[in-house]
């Protein structure tokens, strides 16, 4: 009886010191796997995301498309997402990276394009009067008046992408999510769970702050204005 | 590909909607969680986001607030509620999606409220309106928009998120998505899938005209994109940024 009680209320901490360091090995090969999708899915959503923004500026049938698609895109749940893409590429983290490109995708076209649009027209015509061409007016026009959007929009994607990349469990390869999930699995494991929790929001606030130090780096104009 | 196919006998089969614990049923429960969720989070963050947007206090809180939202996963926060003595369930994935549903709510009242013209403010009140009076009649159709972006941003974000909760032992439709990949019945999973996106459609499109309804003055719907007035795109100011 006594034992039985004693079996009953097992501790089941919140958050469990010894948790982390047991599985230390584990929890990094997590965290390796959710820094590895996060950094690749914002890379190949920028490197898609930014002709698509430059495609959508020049015409205006164009970027009615892309906005209403990616509103379209913006409201498939992320666990639907996952199963449309498994019969295609199973149980890889593949399928996971798929989908949360098409999701960093769509925030990425939104604020590319909001930057590109927030610059002058008359800057640009200067631009072309003193005899810029195509690339040149792009990199050393476009680029630095837009880069506060494009970063501001590199930062959503990136906090999100961190927190939807655990809904990869599904197919087994939600990197931190796993502790989640398997927390939950095993017998309500708490201590499991809240680590994944807690290493989830780290993760995205530290991403947060790297991007907002390279933003800041990188438009030494605004910061002395600022000043 | 084979799996769409299954997936289209699987929707086809009327047995497959009408058993217990059929899609009727999941999507009864699904959209019952949802309803409690969004008006559970409606009834904490219109009051504070209307007191806080008309005084214009508190924006550093709700910007840190909807920022901080953002970088928790809603999994995270439907698993901790299911562990939480509560236990796992509709309750617990009530609350959880109710949580998630406030930083929206609150950041576009907020929002909205705040950017009402003083101006506007001041001669309501010259014209002897009392301060309920100023906020009903003149705060709230102004900022209605926003307020119904945001309920809009978060109905959506709850009926999607909702079919998570199946991974953690909830309930609704994305228990289809589970079982379906569980059983490596993968029609079925896709059939779910289908389903649970279809619904997330749907509410989006029925907000929106629900929101067209409740907005007095010009009528606009969000995809009839600004472009044409000349205004350059904007990103919504909020939360509503996020994907689900």
């Amino acid at each position: 009886m006594v034992l039985l009680e004693a079996v009953d209320q097992a501790p089941n901490p919140w958050f469990d010191p010894s948790y982390v360091i047991d599985n230390w090995s584990t929890i990094l090969r997590y965290l390796g796997e959710h820094v590895r999708l996060t950094v690749l899915a914002v890379l190949l959503g920028t490197v898609i995301a930014l002709p698509l923004a430059v495609l959508a500026r020049r015409s205006r049938f164009l970027a009615g498309p892309v906005l209403a698609l990616s509103t379209v895109v913006y409201t498939i749940p992320s666990l639907a997402m996952f199963a449309f893409i498994f019969p295609f590429t199973g149980l890889s983290s593949t399928t996971v990276l798929i989908g949360l490109v098409a999701y960093t995708l769509v925030i990425l076209v939104r604020n590319f394009l909001a930057g590109l649009q927030g610059v002058p027209d008359d800057v640009r015509e200067a631009a072309r009067g003193m005899g810029y061409g195509p690339a040149r007016l792009f990199v050393q026009v476009d680029l630095p008046l837009a880069l506060p959007a494009f970063m501001a929009g590199l930062r959503i994607a990136t906090v999100s992408t961190v927190a939807l990349t655990t809904v990869g469990v599904l197919v087994g390869h939600g990197g931190l999510g796993q502790l989640i999930v398997g927390g939950f699995n095993a017998n309500f494991y708490r201590a499991e769970i809240v680590t994944g929790t807690i290493g989830c929001v780290l993760l995205a606030l530290l991403a947060d702050l790297l991007l907002a130090g390279t933003e800041r780096l990188l438009t030494p104009w605004a910061r002395t204005v600022r000043a | 590909m084979n799996q769409f196919g299954d997936a289209i006998v699987y929707l086809n089969d009327p047995y497959n909607w009408t058993r217990p614990g059929g899609i009727i049923d999941l999507l009864i429960e699904h959209l019952a969680i949802s309803a409690i969720a969004v008006l559970a989070a409606m009834a904490v963050a219109l009051p504070v986001g209307v007191a806080l947007g008309a005084s214009g206090r508190g924006g550093g809180l709700i910007v840190g607030l909807s920022n901080v939202s953002r970088a928790v996963p809603t999994l995270a926060l439907l698993t901790l509620f299911a562990v939480s003595p509560i236990g796992f369930g509709d309750p617990a994935t009530t609350i959880a999606l109710a949580v998630f549903a406030i930083p929206p709510i609150l950041t576009n009242t907020f929002v909205g409220f705040r950017g009402v013209d003083a101006d506007v403010r001041e001669a309501a009140r010259a014209m002897g309106m009392s301060g309920g009076q100023v906020i009903r009649r003149v705060d709230l159709p102004l900022a209605m928009p926003l307020v119904m972006t945001g309920v809009r941003t978060a109905a959506v974000q709850v009926v999607a998120t909702a079919g998570l909760a199946a991974l953690v032992g909830g309930g609704g439709l994305g228990q289809i998505i589970n079982l379906g990949f569980g059983q490596q019945n993968y029609g079925e999973m896709i059939a779910g899938a289908v389903l649970v996106a279809g619904l997330a459609l749907l509410t989006e499109l029925s907000l929106v005209a629900l929101a067209w309804a409740v907005t007095p003055g010009q009528k606009r719907f969000p995809w009839t994109s600004t472009r044409r007035s000349g205004v350059a795109v904007t990103p919504e100011p909020t939360a509503a940024g996020v994907p689900l």
